[in-house]
């Protein structure tokens, strides 16, 4: 049983990577074609630094991340404060309506939002207020829940002492709240916000239907794309960005083992404190 | 308590762009698109779709239990490993998620087509070529591959908390290894299992791309027609309608769910 799922969590592993190996050497086809492998060339690279198309689009993504993840991690993380002091029925009707962006379909989302603008549109008698700000606000809502779903269990990780003894020390709330609970929330803070940059920068269902002409991302413009013939630069693209996302990815599993270990240290260490107390 | 004023910034703009929202696609599923009145119209064109709407789930569903039988034996094994490897080879799964799924599904077109890297492999050996993309397994392969990540991350997630001594227990008083599994870890991951089917087919049921991709004019489903229906027919008044319909479908599909669960508490990632 056990020799039967290491190899058939090989297989899965296979079958997750195949597509991602297909364009990985596409990026280094002089072909056109990634079915056939013509020769090697370093020359897609090139032509995605020269063209000026897609880089530009790439930066409008990460602006869009940056920016959204940014205020969706400012308002998530005052909201998961608020809602964790709070009594458990205003509790769950918030976490409620948390949820309802990520039950929802994406594609129900973005229609909605969509819908929105468009009548955002009619009562400011503009043609379209599709562009960058649609976008941002579509992000940021669908950014919020992941956040505060990050920030709440670091919350009530947290030994809610910490806070009183701030406070017991002179500190007023906002004092305790900067000089103490931030620090101890701040994995939290830190993995909702990258989750919230990682799933901005790769959304295309909602941005796809909140989009204007004059902003355009790059997951609609490889959607606009694919609906050509694929140009071979993307897959040069792909490849790069494959590769930022393992260092951020690797990165992420460094700070968060770290975590781990400092909570081990400091749980022993306040075992050994109070075993110490009590022999005492 | 001073700290509720902190929400206020957050219900506001989920006021503003959740729960309005939706109040506009109920007004626009209600309302003419010529001339503004109210109609149940557009609700009862619903059913010319409703071939669509059952092929849609079908497929969605049949790809979900794919996922949860490919799924489960790689979440335990991921389980069973040391932290250090756990932690890496969840990275692996995560890693996927990120690239944007357009492309990977691109890929598969390159690998599925007719003149595609597996045709021209099995041209290569002599044989005749398969009929590979524009069918339904297309279709179905495409939601496993961008979806099975969905699956295998709650259920590693419930794995991985399940006692190791009360798999002992259950060896101890004379279970085999199908007994402890079936009476012991199956039970206990339910909540793994039901989080992780919403999260594969709630996107899968939804898609609009994988099937434009994959599939033919055949595998046409409701999210293609929602979708043509904003960007190429321009109904927004249908296209509400059938919207309103797919949050009904996944709401029922999620309220079957949870009755499985029995209110116990269901995993996220």
């Amino acid at each position: 049983m056990k020799t039967f799922n290491k190899v058939f969590t090989v297989l899965v592993f296979i079958f997750l990577y195949i597509p991602m190996v297909v364009l990985l050497i596409a990026s280094f086809n002089t072909g056109s074609d990634p079915a056939v492998f013509k020769g090697f060339t370093f020359h897609n690279y090139g032509e995605l630094f020269r063209d000026g198309v897609l880089l530009p689009l790439l930066a409008n993504s990460c602006i869009l991340a940056v920016l959204s993840s940014l205020i969706a991690t400012i308002i998530g993380t005052m909201a998961a404060l608020g809602i964790h002091n709070m009594r458990p029925r205003k509790r769950s009707l918030y976490m409620a309506i948390t949820n309802i962006p990520l039950t929802n379909p994406e594609i129900v989302t973005g229609v909605s939002l969509a819908l929105l603008f468009a009548f955002f549109g009619q009562l400011m008698k503009m043609q379209s207020v599709l562009g960058f700000t649609t976008l941002l606000i579509a992000h940021i809502t669908f950014n919020l829940p992941y956040v505060i779903l990050s920030v709440m269990p670091k919350l009530s990780q947290m030994d809610p002492d910490l806070e009183d003894a701030a406070m017991d020390l002179g500190c007023n709330r906002r004092q305790a709240f900067f000089k103490v609970v931030i620090h101890e929330i701040m994995p939290g803070i830190i993995s909702g916000a990258l989750m919230s940059f990682t799933m901005s920068l790769d959304d295309f269902v909602i941005s796809y239907f909140v989009y204007g002409p004059k902003f355009v991302t790059l997951p609609v413009e490889i959607y606009n794309y694919t609906k050509k013939p694929l140009q071979p630069k993307i897959y040069a693209l792909f490849t790069l960005m494959f590769i930022v996302i393992l260092l951020v990815m690797i990165l992420m599993n460094v700070l968060q083992s770290r975590d781990y270990k400092s909570m081990r240290a400091r749980r022993q260490a306040l075992n050994t404190q109070k075993r110490e107390g009590t022999e005492v | 308590m001073k700290t509720a004023r902190l929400t206020t910034p957050y219900l506001v703009w989920m006021i503003l762009f959740t729960i309005v929202p939706l109040g506009i696609v109920i007004y626009f599923a209600l309302t003419d698109s010529v001339t503004g009145q109210f109609t149940w119209e557009n609700i009862a064109r619903i059913s010319n779709y409703g071939p669509i709407i059952l092929k849609s789930i079908w497929l969605a569903l049949l790809s979900s239990l794919l996922c949860l039988v490919i799924g489960y034996p790689v979440a335990y094994h991921i389980a069973q490993q040391k932290p250090s490897r756990q932690h890496f080879l969840y990275m692996l799964i995560m890693l996927p998620m990120c690239i944007s799924f357009l492309l990977r599904t691109m890929a598969w077109v390159s690998l599925l087509d007719d003149t595609g890297i597996i045709n021209n492999f099995i041209r290569a050996l002599g044989l005749k070529p398969l009929p590979l993309i524009r069918t339904n397994a297309a279709v179905v392969l495409g939601m496993v591959y961008n979806y099975l990540p969905y699956m295998i991350l709650p259920l590693y997630t419930v794995l991985v908390k399940i006692d190791p001594r009360l798999i002992e227990a259950a060896q101890d008083l004379g279970c085999n290894n199908g007994k402890t599994f079936r009476r012991v870890i199956l039970p206990l991951s339910v909540p793994g299992v039901i989080s992780g089917f919403t999260m594969v087919f709630v996107p899968a049921v939804s898609t609009f791309y994988i099937s434009q991709k994959l599939g033919s004019s055949g595998t046409t489903l409701i999210g293609d027609v929602i979708e043509s229906q904003f960007k190429a027919a321009y109904n927004p008044n249908l296209g509400a309608a059938l919207s309103l319909a797919l949050m009904v479908l996944v709401l029922i599909c999620i309220g079957i769910m949870n009755r499985f669960s029995n209110g116990e508490e269901v995993v996220t990632l």
